[in-house]
């Protein structure tokens, strides 16, 4: 889906926070922030709710051992007791260890899994860059431009004050 | 080093005093460090000594083909393993392999939740150490079981049999253990890698890198929801790789300390293998990047400070490791067992006593040098210190190992054991499989994180208003 966007590159990343809380104040919407390494701040000035990811790790790491102690117990007391130097079927804290490992394996599978999932990634999906430096040395914040949605004369203006070293319109697929 | 009364903005500073070195170089800017780091990985000619060396290390990997496709055609007895010392070398490289594979997570994870910031220039190669040792370390077992095909019994999975692995052996947890490890180190290194991919991707002159850098990147734009989650999803991963590699080394020590060998049975084993194995990790990171900062001149981000910090690791887990060793020979006296007692006679004046005192010259009495602030700082010293340390963990495991099964309780049963050859070229055969691994590292990827590097620079910090 191909729209024009407006947008300004940064050097640092000090003027990017700078610029990403100008245009926010003044009402405009942030279609995106790029950045070649996590700025601090930046989250805040876009006003990013936090990741729910946290969750996502905690049910599968909760499932994974509940899942593990149970199939441990269910196959050395149920399926096929097995006695081994007298010591009984049901042998709890030697379930422990595996069970520890099975809720790490899980939570942490899940964890990349929900992340690259929630964040589109995956190979041989499109980098819609909003230029290559971004994974270098330069810092971008892209505006959507719609009919009538901003005035760009306005946003150019906040975006040169705020201090980008580069304004330009494209039409794209950001 | 009158660079380093002007440090980059860094955390550590305030507790180390203004003479520390910093972590990076002054004068880097976020352009001069992706060029920096990337320009190794996308220069279009190999360095002659990369084939040198890459020559050299495949031919012990070679060695390692041959070694095990002999192992396979003529059974384990090729080995010197024999009873009553039914694990020898096979056990000892293992655990050896396994040791070395944790100062990777150490550096990535534990580190990182503790902010520790000099961590960010040594853990990319020190978790691709972990993944190369963790492979290495996997062969011992695998091949040791002697039919590697039927490896997959150890899983539990519907068969025929209707037969479940035991899940009260030690082994078995070792199983889970080891390869839950493997399987999320290699999660933690890739997603770390993301970010460095698309970077490459992004500056690749040449058709195939861009398509295998973009491929492996996924699309990765650099977008700031992207990082928002990026760093909350790296958070997690380490906070999971924390406690793992405390449990896996733990698991480890029970294959041993489960068992009721004199010199096994031992409820100090599982806090010892985990300061054992951060020693020698640290060693092994020590031996790795001090050549690797002088050939690919990256004195700028492997500064005399990371050097420094690993040495006091090294000092610290030494001193831990030497406690153990006094422990161990406390308690086997203090139970008043007499088969317990006998294990440490037996080490000090028994037929490996050899082993034993070399083993204590390298952990115990010559890293004591590190005290020294003269010895932190010299790069040559500090490399053979990390050998020596290699050698003397290595032992360390063989005297736990094949000391105590050659004398356990009866005399009629006691034993000794040589190595073979094939005992010695399946482990130069592993160093030979570890080292190419690192050279293929080396020269495809990028060795430092770059992006990570890019957050110490001083531009990018951001003042809070």
């Amino acid at each position: 889906m191909a729209s024009a966007y407006l947008i300004a590159t940064f050097a640092d990343p000090e003027a990017l926070v700078g610029a990403v809380e100008a245009i926010r104040a003044r009402g405009f919407k942030i279609y995106d922030v790029y950045a070649p390494c996590p700025v601090h701040g930046l989250d805040e000035a876009m006003g990013i709710r936090r990741s729910r990811l946290p969750y996502v790790t905690l049910a599968a790491g909760a499932l994974a051992c509940a899942a593990t102690a149970a199939f441990e117990f269910y196959a050395a007391v149920f399926d096929w007791s097995l006695n081994v130097g007298g010591k009984p079927d049901n042998s709890t804290l030697a379930f422990v260890p595996i069970a520890f490992e099975m809720t790490v394996l899980a939570a942490g599978l899940a964890t990349a899994g929900a992340f690259l999932l929630r964040a589109g990634l995956f190979p041989g999906s499109a980098p819609k860059l909003a230029g290559p430096p971004v994974t270098d040395d330069t810092f971008a914040v892209a505006l959507r431009w719609r009919p009538n949605a901003f005035d760009t004369g306005e946003a150019r203006l906040l975006l040169i004050e705020s201090g980008a070293t580069d304004i330009r319109q494209t039409v794209g697929d950001l | 080093m009158a660079e380093s009364l002007q440090p980059v903005e860094d955390p550590n500073r305030a507790y180390v005093g203004a003479g520390t070195p910093p972590v990076i170089a002054p004068g880097h800017t976020f352009g001069t460090v992706t060029d920096k780091i990337s320009a190794i990985v996308l220069t279009r000619r190999t360095p002659l000594g990369w084939y040198a060396g890459f020559l050299l290390a495949g031919s012990f990997a070679f060695l390692l083909l041959v070694s095990l496709t002999y192992l396979v055609t003529k059974g384990i007895g090729i080995w010197g393993n024999n009873i009553p010392v039914g694990w020898a070398f096979d056990i000892t490289n293992f655990v050896w392999w396994i040791g070395i594979g944790h100062a990777g997570t150490l550096i990535s994870a534990i580190l990182l939740l503790l902010k520790q910031t000099w961590r960010t220039s040594i853990n990319r190669f020190a978790e691709a150490m972990t993944l190369f040792a963790v492979a290495c370390a996997g062969i011992f077992p695998l091949f040791h079981t002697g039919r590697p095909w039927l490896a997959y019994w150890l899983f539990p999975y519907p068969n025929s049999m209707s037969l479940w692995p035991q899940f009260r052996s030690p082994l078995i947890w070792d199983v889970f253990a080891v390869s839950t490890y493997a399987t999320v180190s290699a999660l933690f290194w890739y997603v770390g890698l993301i970010p460095d991919l698309a970077t490459l991707r992004d500056r690749s002159q040449s058709r195939a890198g861009r398509v295998i850098y973009g491929m492996l990147a996924m699309g990765w734009r650099g977008s700031a929801r992207h990082w928002h989650r990026y760093d909350t999803a790296y958070l997690l991963l380490a906070g999971l790789a924390t406690p793992l590699v405390v449990s896996v080394h733990t698991v480890v020590s029970f294959d041993f300390a489960i068992g009721i060998v004199p010199g096994w049975h031992t409820t100090i084993f599982p806090p010892y293998f985990v300061a054992g194995a951060i020693y020698s990790g640290f060693a092994m990171v020590l031996t790795l990047a001090i050549p690797i900062r002088a050939v690919y001149n990256l004195e700028d981000f492997i500064t005399m400070r990371h050097l420094q910090n690993m040495a006091k690791v090294m000092l610290v887990t030494g001193l831990i490791v030497a406690y153990g060793y006094g422990t161990e020979a406390f308690i086997s006296w203090y139970s008043g067992d007499k088969y317990e007692g006998f294990v440490p006679m037996n080490r000090i004046f028994g037929p490996y006593a050899f082993y034993y005192w070399l083993l204590i010259t390298c952990n115990v009495i010559i890293p004591q040098a590190l005290w020294f602030k003269r010895v932190r700082t010299s790069v040559p010293v500090l490399f053979v210190i990390s050998l020596i340390v290699n050698v003397g963990m290595w032992l360390e495991r063989f005297v736990i190992i094949v000391l105590s099964l050659s004398r356990d309780f009866l005399t009629s049963s006691w034993g000794r054991f040589a190595p073979t050859f094939w005992d010695w070229s399946t482990l130069f055969g592993t160093v030979g499989l570890f080292v190419s691994l690192l050279f293929l590292f080396l020269r495809f990827l990028p060795m430092i994180s770059i992006f990570e590097i890019r957050t110490l620079l001083p531009e990018a910090k951001v003042s809070d208003e």
